[in-house]
């Protein structure tokens, strides 16, 4: 009885902040160990969802595992880079997907910038944005995203997992340009005014 | 002081993917420019990371890691961190994309004292080029098929929507028919893509075009 309740507790805790921790944990300890385990313990833990990701909109299924793998393998190679200050281990993973979706599947390169380039223009002090836990910032926007608008949700969404740029978007829901660009500016005034940035 | 920002939406795009690689590399030499759009950035890849975890997920094939993990034992060493730039005159984007900075760009004449360089990508359905428009001189009226981005990167240009300095991107849709003026003082450097050839306005300009090779 008393057990059962500390499982409980314990399910209920291992919610979205939770599993964003433990993702955190199995990069670091890929990238100091070199430990296989990990690397398949968030292999299993995220494969699903990246490969749904990366089969959106009717990639073949043999495109979408090159990617797959592409991914990992980069994950596995380069997760000495990851910054837990700098974004959640979610949200490095998603730039990783993304980027080997482009290379592989669209066959071009994707322009990034070096946070590292001393020709980089800094500003005088930290974001806000900077400056909150980044599993904290996870909630947060995800509770933002529970209260867009249908219609602010319905753009984010096409950008995000239909690959519609806004311009696309415009013609595919038969909006006026101005009328979607809006509706993506107040989406992210929205998830910035949840975490407590100035909106624009 | 950078005041012409690019829109949400565009930020969007790029952080998405839904961009190309020649207007990625303009949105990316912008955000190499301003800590203000990067942070919107950094926002939109948060948003990104929610979004991947809370996809519902897709049925595994279970041969896939068997794949990766022989992969990786193939090749087990980290890749080095990539090294650090000297500073530069240009953005660090479209350095790697050059192979060098500005003075190490090969310009080819435009006419009237322009200069282009056309800055190599894998984009098949736009262009990205460096502009170099003589101090003073105007860039002759076009409109836009489709979208043109502009990023000044050194001097600045006005038309009628305002002056754009270092750092500043112009958004122009086919809507806008303009004509930009470099400023007197210095030359004016910009990255410049477009979606489809520019239209030039006058008779003459249009004769011209097609040995221009813009």
């Amino acid at each position: 009885m008393y057990l059962s309740r500390i499982v409980l507790r314990m399910s209920i805790e291992e919610g979205p902040d939770g599993a964003a921790d433990r993702l955190s944990r199995l990069l670091s300890t890929i990238a100091e160990k070199r430990d296989q385990a990990a690397f398949r313990e968030m292999f299993d833990a995220l494969a699903p969802r990246i490969r749904a990701f990366i089969g959106r909109r009717g990639a073949d299924p043999q495109s979408v595992e090159e990617v797959l793998q592409e991914t990992f393998v980069t994950i596995w190679k380069k997760a000495h880079m990851f910054d837990p200050t700098r974004a959640s281990a979610s949200t490095w993973i998603y730039t990783i997907a993304r980027n080997a979706r482009i290379d592989l599947l669209r066959k071009e390169g994707r322009p990034g910038f070096d946070p590292n380039d001393p020709a980089l223009v800094n500003e005088a002090e930290p974001s806000a944005f900077q400056a909150v836990a980044r599993t904290e910032d996870a909630t947060r926007i995800r509770n933002a995203c529970a209260t867009l608008s249908p219609e602010q949700r319905e753009v984010i969404h096409l950008a995000f997992f239909e690959d519609r740029t806004h311009g696309e978007i415009a013609q595919v829901l038969d909006l006026p340009l101005g009328t979607v660009k809006s509706r993506i500016r107040l989406a992210m005034n929205h998830i910035r005014a949840a975490l407590g940035e100035d909106t624009e | 002081m950078i005041s012409h920002h690019p829109s949400d939406a565009l930020i969007l795009d790029y952080i998405a993917g839904g961009l190309d690689e020649a207007h990625s590399l303009a949105v990316a030499a912008h955000l190499a420019m301003c800590p203000r759009c990067r942070k919107s950035a950094l926002l939109a890849e948060a948003l990104g990371g929610t979004l991947l975890e809370d996809l519902p997920a897709a049925s595994q094939d279970d041969s896939s890691f068997a794949r990766i993990a022989a992969r990786i034992s193939a090749d087990p060493a980290p890749a080095p961190s990539p090294h650090k730039q000297s500073p530069g005159r240009l953005p660090a984007p479209v350095r790697d994309y050059i192979g060098g900075d500005l003075d190490d760009v090969s310009w080819r004449r435009l006419g009237m004292g322009a200069y282009h360089f056309v800055v190599p990508t894998r984009a098949t359905r736009s262009t990205a080029r460096l502009l170099r428009i003589p101090a003073g001189r105007p860039v002759p009226v076009h409109t836009h098929r489709g979208n043109e981005l502009t990023l000044v990167l050194c001097g600045a240009f006005s038309d009628a929507t305002g002056t754009y300095g270092p750092g500043d991107l112009q958004e122009a849709d086919e809507t806008l028919e303009h004509q930009p003026h470099a400023a007197p003082q210095e030359d004016c450097i910009c990255l410049a893509v477009t979606d489809g050839p520019l239209r030039f306005k006058s008779l003459s300009a249009r004769l011209v075009q097609p040995f221009l090779g813009i």
